[in-house]
């Protein structure tokens, strides 16, 4: 490719006077060459940027006072999952948050799955309590996990008192701070 | 016995097909290559499955840097609609914005809004050349009484009526909930119920149900 034909016309003898030119190589040594194509290559790849950011669809329910509005939910068919302090989630089945447990990012999806197989399909819904201690990574994450685990109805829903405080004993009494 | 002779080979191999090839590779990257914007709030976001690309155009963008301070800015192409709502404010808030301080918002995009309205008129006095490593305080939404971001989110719906406006929130990992809380309700009380938040990508885990119904239907599409 980079070598070219030198012999020079059919190779063709002059005469015993003529002094023969000295043949030069034209080949190159490409190394260098392909050092600064990789040097560059390597800079490239470096400052791309290959994947663009991609945005993720929230909805919000509308808050309204008129009990007709308001979405009913059957108390066996809610699991309210909290997001606390240092990553961990407590999560209650059913409208009592006295009977709270303890879990993590890993194995609340666990949880959902079970939840999810154990209730008819059309009542089941998980709300989504993140307390205050809990960071924007966390709600972000369970948001995306309700995609994974195919959960169609979930709410982001602002938490109570009672409960914030429920979760901060069980952070206490677990030596989270 | 004689031994047999072991030609001499020359070590030195032909450069021109390894060339070739990082040229075609260096061309590539070049051209596929995107350089990023200069931030000046590094925010890193959350990863979710999703797979559709965020909008860029008509954006009214809400940053959550990661202490839970909330800035506000607009795509920079929409310079009517951010004339708008600079006026908006303006007006709403008595401000007295000259209009040298509103062409910094409307024409320059390092102007991005993050101070309390108290602070507006001298953020958008200063020179540019000030803005850098500043420390913004942020636009106050956690207390629900004196939440700014209600009225920013007000004038933005007001200049961008009539045509479709994209509501991202761009939120920092460590940020913590509260600040969010106070974005949504700022959304709320502006009946904006539906926006979307800025992630990087990555794939559903494998054995999941997404997983199982994007592997089915053979795209990654995610709504």
């Amino acid at each position: 490719m980079a070598e070219m034909d030198t012999s020079g016309g059919g190779g063709h003898k002059k005469g015993p006077g003529v002094k023969k030119a000295k043949k030069l190589s034209t080949r190159v040594d490409l190394t260098p060459m392909v050092d600064l194509g990789f040097l560059l290559i390597t800079f490239f790849i470096f400052t791309t940027t290959m994947s663009q950011p991609t945005a993720m669809k929230l909805f919000l329910p509308k808050d309204t006072d008129k009990p007709d509005e308001q979405n009913k939910l059957k108390e066996s068919a809610a699991l309210t999952v909290m997001p606390g302090k240092q990553n961990k989630v407590y999560y209650y089945e059913g409208l009592d948050p006295t009977k709270i447990q303890t879990s993590n990012f890993k194995a609340i999806r666990d949880v959902i799955l079970d939840k999810k197989r154990r209730t008819d399909a059309k009542d089941f819904m998980v709300i989504l309590k993140p307390t205050q201690d809990a960071t924007y990574k966390n709600t972000v994450d369970l948001l995306d996990e309700m995609t994974i685990d195919g959960i169609k109805r979930y709410a982001l829903v602002d938490i109570t008192l009672d409960e914030y405080k429920i979760v901060t004993l069980t952070e206490q009494a677990n030596g989270i701070k | 016995m004689p031994r047999a002779k072991i030609p001499r080979k020359s070590t030195s191999i032909d450069m021109t097909a390894m060339c070739d090839v990082a040229f075609l590779l260096l061309s590539f990257f070049i051209l596929a290559t995107k350089f990023k914007p200069p931030e000046a709030l590094t925010v890193v976001t959350p990863s979710s499955v999703s797979s559709k690309i965020a909008k860029d155009v008509d954006v009214v963008l809400v940053t959550m840097d990661k202490d839970g301070k909330i800035y506000l800015s607009v795509s920079d192409k929409n310079t009517p609609e951010k004339k708008e709502i600079i006026e908006a404010v303006n007006t709403a808030k008595n401000l007295g914005l000259t209009d040298a301080e509103k062409n910094n918002f409307i024409k320059n995009p390092a102007y991005f809004i993050g101070v309390p309205f108290s602070q507006l008129k001298s953020y958008l006095d200063k020179p540019q050349e000030q803005l850098k490593g500043l420390n913004l305080p942020g636009i106050p939404t956690k207390d629900s009484t004196d939440n700014e971001l209600i009225d920013w989110v007000r004038a933005a719906v007001g200049a961008f009526q009539g045509s479709k406006m994209n509501l991202l929130v761009k939120g920092d990992n460590e940020a913590k909930y509260p600040s969010f809380q106070g974005v949504i309700i700022a959304f709320k009380k502006n009946d904006q119920m539906k926006f979307q938040m800025i992630t990087s990508p990555v794939t559903a885990p494998a054995g999941s149900e997404l997983w199982k119904a994007q592997q089915a239907s053979g795209s990654k599409s995610v709504e």
